[in-house]
């Protein structure tokens, strides 16, 4: 019995199993604890369609709306707002919306909506999440004067949109407005969240996804 | 009173840990006015905890009733108002210290072998301190709340791939709102407070291992009497306890004037628009964070999206306080001290400090052309200085280090 020697080699077997199979715990018992972090059911439930009654719109007018607690505009264009959106391409970063994940298939298309005088856009800047000022006045002073044919400006940084939410060059903003999935339930009333039934498969984008 | 000591020191080493930090704990006898910041961060942190325990008796963490009850700690809570002047004066002042702290290390080469773990475990302690900052200011939940949240955590939604699903975790729902706002209550309570408070610990407990550097940059060790004490030492209890208490004092003289005179430091401690509850329909016309923060949120905004993606400028607005860490091994100078530095550090360190003052007015300010220029200027200059000071911190004739402090 004394002749008893220590089997280092086993000894360091035994730690490193150990130290994995306590590591492997660690993860288990950190998923709920981080899980808690994803969106609770109260607020996956919050996160449901709005409907929205646009009747009342009048030309140039816009409202805005809470939709998963962001911002999303409605407005109406008029005859020569929607003319002067075929004037700006080469102004844009991205005039023919090429970037899918900015917008519904149904939305992609030179107003970047379902009806070419009925913009729904989502009102939060691409750039780091502000919501941009409305300025439809055609060629205000402080938006460079003549070439501004109305649009968006993002107060926070700097960053401008025609009246199709498209984004123009040398702003921080990278890529387009999100047009949110939406459809008409009937000529006046407009359902945010859901896209029409023959679109009802379209994905939605990530960070937008119930699940 | 001997015998209660010995009773104590017989189960915990009462009487050693007094000796070994305080009352033989030599010190350079050669400190000056800017050594007095260490210790006013840790009165600044005290402080802060205290109040802050106060002000969470009163303040509900809810989106719908968050902003109300500030504003009923300011009105109705006897002294409420004071306590929360104390507070946010307080984070402000905080950072004050912190950046002297900060340039005293750059003035001297305190970052220098042997304490770059001290450097590092101070630059953890201010990326934590800005975290703390951060979140403390959305709980008011007013407009700037609201909107430099939104900014802030939409950075995380512009990391490729994971970036939106990211985004959704770190707020609990698709926007800023009460499960944020819940969330960073407890960090910014319990959390993020128990962290800087282990941080303060190691990073002292390092110091005392090492010893403190001092305006010479002459390691005090070296030269030791025959009892082995430094001779250019002197222990910190009393001599620069006494000494500390003078700086405290001009300190709250400061300090207090600001909390009664100036809270709200015409917008730069408390923004005008924090006193407008979150409207999470309307950003207001000028956003920019505390001052504090930024510098680096000017380097966010200079550098241009790229691909498509936001993503560049938030690397870069990382990488400017990530490159700090690596400050300790970028410096190849044989000497410590500004005193006897080559004049191309001097140089490069007087740019720095104009480049970051710069940077940190420019993100105060709108976005306007001139500005995003020279935003761009002062960022390159930033990064020059680390990327270059391999280069420069190795040219130049430096002066000859005495042997001894020079007690100037």
């Amino acid at each position: 019995m004394s002749e008893q020697t220590i089997d280092l080699k086993k000894r360091r077997f035994l730690t490193q199993a150990t130290s994995v199979v306590g590591a492997v715990g660690v993860t288990f018992v950190a998923w709920p604890f981080l899980s808690t972090w994803n969106p609770s059911a109260r607020a996956k439930a919050a996160g449901a369609p709005v409907e929205v009654d646009i009747s009342k719109l009048e030309e140039g007018q816009l409202v805005r709306v809470l939709w998963r607690k962001k911002p999303v505009w409605i407005f109406k264009r008029d005859k020569t707002t929607i003319k002067n959106l075929r004037t700006l391409d080469s102004i844009l970063t991205d005039p023919n919306s090429t970037e899918t994940s900015q917008q519904p298939e149904y939305a992609k298309n030179l107003y970047r909506s379902i009806n070419p005088d009925i913009a729904v856009i989502v009102g939060v800047c691409t750039h780091l999440g502000c919501s941009p000022t409305y300025r439809p006045e055609l060629g205000a002073a402080d938006l460079g004067g003549d070439t501004w044919k109305g649009g968006f400006y993002c107060p926070c940084h700097g960053s401008k949109f025609d009246l199709a939410g498209r984004v123009y060059a040398g702003v921080p903003a990278p890529t387009n407005l999100v047009i949110p999935p939406y459809h008409f339930v009937s000529e006046s009333l407009i359902q945010i969240g859901v896209s029409p039934a023959e679109h009802e498969v379209t994905p939605i984008f990530k960070s937008n996804k119930l699940t | 009173m001997d015998n209660n000591k010995n009773w104590i020191d017989q189960r915990f080493p009462l009487t050693k840990v007094w000796n070994e930090h305080l009352a033989e704990y030599y010190t350079p006898r050669n400190f000056n006015f800017w050594y007095f910041f260490g210790s006013l961060a840790m009165l600044v942190l005290v402080m802060q905890i205290v109040t802050g325990i106060f002000l969470t008796m009163h303040f509900k963490p809810d989106s719908a009733s968050a902003f109300a009850s500030v504003e009923y700690i300011m009105r109705d809570v006897n002294w409420g108002w004071l306590i929360r002047y104390l507070h946010s004066t307080g984070a402000s002042a905080f950072f004050i210290v912190i950046y002297l702290h900060m340039y005293r290390g750059l003035l001297y080469g305190s970052y220098k072998s042997p304490r770059e773990l001290i450097w590092i475990l101070g630059m953890i302690l201010y990326i934590a301190l800005m975290a703390e900052a951060f979140m403390g200011y959305v709980l008011p939940w007013g407009q700037m709340s609201y909107w430099g949240a939104q900014v802030i955590i939409s950075l995380f939604g512009s990391v490729p791939v994971i970036g939106p699903d990211l985004l959704v975790w770190i707020l609990g729902d698709y926007a800023v709102g009460d499960p944020a706002l819940n969330r960073f209550f407890s960090l910014h309570v319990i959390a993020l407070p128990l962290i800087l408070v282990i941080l303060v610990f190691l990073h002292i407990v390092a110091l005392h291992t090492v010893g403190s550097n001092n305006p010479d940059g002459v390691e005090i060790k070296k030269n030791k009497d025959k009892d082995g004490i430094p001779k250019d030492g002197i222990p910190f209890h009393p001599y620069y306890s006494v000494k500390d208490i003078v700086g405290v004092v001009v300190f709250l003289m400061i300090f207090s004037a600001v909390v009664f005179f100036a809270p709200a430091m015409n917008g730069y401690f408390l923004e005008h628009a924090n006193f407008i509850e979150a409207n999470p329909l309307k950003t207001p016309d000028h956003i920019a964070p505390l001052w504090y923060l930024t510098p680096f949120y000017s380097v966010l905004r200079a550098i241009p999206p790229m691909f498509s993606s936001q993503f560049p400028g938030v690397v870069g607005m990382f990488a400017a306080l990530l490159i700090l860490l690596a400050l300790p091994w970028l410096d190849r100078s044989k000497v410590k001290s500004i005193r006897y530095r080559s004049a191309p550090y001097k140089y490069a360190l007087g740019i720095f400090v104009i480049s970051f003052v710069y940077l940190g007015y420019l993100g105060m300010q709108p976005v306007t052309p001139t500005n995003a220029l020279l935003a761009r200027v002062f960022t390159v200059l930033y990064f020059g200085f680390f990327i270059l000071m391999p280069w420069f911190t190795s040219i130049g004739k430096t002066k000859e280090v005495p042997e001894r402090v020079t007690g100037k």
